[in-house]
């Protein structure tokens, strides 16, 4: 575990540096958004996804990015994991590559079309669903953001995953409580609780520090129920860099150079 | 038609493990209770949560399965609209929206059960196939194809309950994307879609009393358009008549004249469409389609004015 938690920080540490990178390419990063769910990305592909055999082309399990604007977090973790080569990223939204900022059905390791928020979780009940039908042993991994839960269409297919008994459902709500209309205890208050909400709706729910890699391990390994697992990952938008954290403004802006410098400068292990 | 479509969906459930259907709190009467019954874990209800209905269906086809969603159009297309763009025709997935009851066939429930656009507006999203057989026969066809050839997002808009059989020993066999010739004639040709077909057998009886000849065709496939099929039945016909229950807008009624301009085609047009308005009255269906001057009789009268 100690290992685990001392790599995945030199890898959360390497893949802000090269958003910010990108950053300075191109406009439309949502880089706010990516680092509120790096941690959980990283940790989701390198410890919770059962590898590969014979039969799988990349992992066992299936991952998904329900909230597409954050998809620059798997971006980076998918070219650190050699499914995704360097000129994908380096294209990023340009006329010669296929990345935009939203993630593409089709692309590698990207297992369906997100962006439009409200949509991952119908998507990943359907998967779930028919593993189940075709007997194959494999779990789903789906990253929403906390504005989905506002959405009516995740709450429909919240309950059908809840009829439909999928325990092979694993959901990490990112959960940082900032939107572009500002921070969501003030624009939203009755959005919460929370919790209470997702637990009546038949799901198991826990909540944890969603930049703390020993807790997101741990997450999954002390399921009580057999019920469709809900995490809240308590996070903040812009993790990483001080003057993004929690700003609005930075749903959805770049850094400028002068900003960039800072930014750069301030990265350390989280 | 919808006891059809169960019937085909339960046989062909049998042999084929890949479809599923998914239904958003419609009864599932006749063989849809024996496809439930027999195959509890493809038949899935989502209550009523059509969005639900749609995202899962598309979560299904990700996994190589051949989804069915089935409720009435209205509720089967407006309401998971995005989740039908985003989710099947987005990622050109084979799933089958099942749009029963279209047009004016819900004809005392009120303006909201009424699809007059449907076909509009599954039309402009890419990808969409779209196919609106015209009597329970034609719909075993489709559902058929539906099932084993098709590697897209399908409308499939059914009429709801019965409905006549049209086709006959004179009439082609079904394609994709073909005109069907119903039945033939010399004098004018007819293209509508759909059980309104009736209309148009209903009017060829009474012209053929004024010794005119009438032909009749299926355009089945309204997305993608037989353009090649029209162009024979422009050059064949004077007179064309098409008669569609659903809006001047985006159906028939315009795939038919633009291509007509494109091809120069000058012969006449008749077009026998709903109106761009809501509908606010009821009755049975053949009241409503009065109150857009699709009647027999009108018909009728504008054929004759038109050949003489």
């Amino acid at each position: 575990m100690k290992r685990f938690i001392k790599e995945s920080k030199n890898r959360c540490l390497n893949y802000r540096k090269r958003i910010l990178d990108i950053s300075q390419k191109v406009r439309a990063i949502h880089a706010a958004g990516a680092f509120s769910v790096i941690e959980l990305v990283d940790c989701i592909y390198y410890g919770l996804m059962r590898k590969k055999t014979k039969k799988h082309k990349y992992f066992r399990d299936t991952f998904l990015m329900s909230k597409g604007h954050g998809c620059m977090a798997q971006y980076v973790v998918l070219e650190n994991l050699g499914i995704m080569a360097k000129k994908y990223l380096e294209n990023y939204c340009t006329k010669n590559g296929k990345l935009g900022s939203h993630p593409d059905y089709g692309l590698p390791g990207i297992e369906a079309s997100t962006g439009s928020l409200g949509h991952g979780m119908g998507l990943a009940v359907g998967m779930a669903h028919a593993d189940k039908i075709n007997k194959i042993n494999r779990k789903l991994f789906l990253v929403i953001s906390d504005g989905e839960l506002q959405e009516g269409s995740t709450w429909e297919n919240m309950m059908m995953a809840a009829n439909l008994n999928l325990n092979n459902l694993i959901c990490f709500v990112d959960h940082n409580g900032s939107q572009s209309f500002g921070i969501t205890k003030k624009t939203h208050p009755k959005f919460y609780p929370m919790n209470k909400k997702i637990l009546s709706f038949g799901w198991e729910c826990v909540e944890i520090d969603g930049h703390n890699t020993k807790e997101i391990l741990n997450s999954i390994k002390k399921r009580k129920t057999k019920k469709p697992l809900m995490i809240v990952a308590n996070t903040i938008k812009g993790k990483g860099v001080s003057f993004m954290e929690n700003k609005p403004i930075w749903h959805y802006r770049s850094p400028n150079s002068k900003e960039y410098d800072i930014a750069i400068k301030e990265l350390k292990h989280i | 038609m919808r006891n059809k479509l169960a019937d085909v969906i339960y046989k062909l459930g049998l042999k084929n493990k890949k479809i599923c259907v998914l239904v958003a709190d419609i009864s599932p009467a006749g063989s849809m209770e024996k496809f439930r019954k027999k195959f509890p874990n493809r038949f899935i209800n989502t209550g009523v949560a059509e969005q639900s209905m749609v995202g899962i269906a598309a979560g299904m086809a990700l996994r190589g399965l051949k989804p069915f969603c089935y409720t009435i159009a209205t509720f089967a297309l407006y309401r998971p609209f995005e989740m039908i763009r985003v989710d099947l025709c987005y990622q050109n997935l084979p799933v089958t929206i099942v749009g029963m009851g279209p047009g004016t066939t819900y004809s005392t429930l009120g303006g909201t059960h009424l699809a007059q656009e449907d076909i509009s507006v599954a039309r402009s999203v890419p990808n969409m196939d779209i196919i609106a057989p015209c009597d329970p026969d034609e719909l075993s066809d489709v559902v058929e194809f539906c099932s084993k050839k098709r590697n897209r997002p399908t409308y499939l808009r059914i009429g709801k309950a019965g409905e006549e059989t049209f086709i006959n020993k004179q009439s082609e066999k079904w394609k994709f994307g073909k005109i069907r010739l119903i039945k033939p004639g010399k004098d004018v040709c007819i293209l509508t879609f759909g059980p309104i077909i009736r209309k148009a057998f209903e009017i060829s009886k009474k012209l053929e009393k004024k010794n005119l000849s009438i032909e009749i065709n299926s355009c089945h496939t309204l997305k993608p358009f037989d353009l090649n099929g029209l162009k024979k039945k422009f050059k064949k016909f004077k007179s064309i008549i098409l008669i569609e229950d659903h809006s001047e807008i985006g159906g028939l009624n315009e795939i038919v004249k633009s291509k007509a301009y494109e091809q120069s085609y000058l012969g006449k047009i008749l077009n026998f469409s709903l109106k761009d308005k809501f509908i606010h009255c009821y009755g049975d269906q053949d009241d409503l389609l009065s109150k857009h001057g699709l009647t027999t009789d009108i018909i009728y009268k504008e054929i004759l004015n038109l050949t003489k």
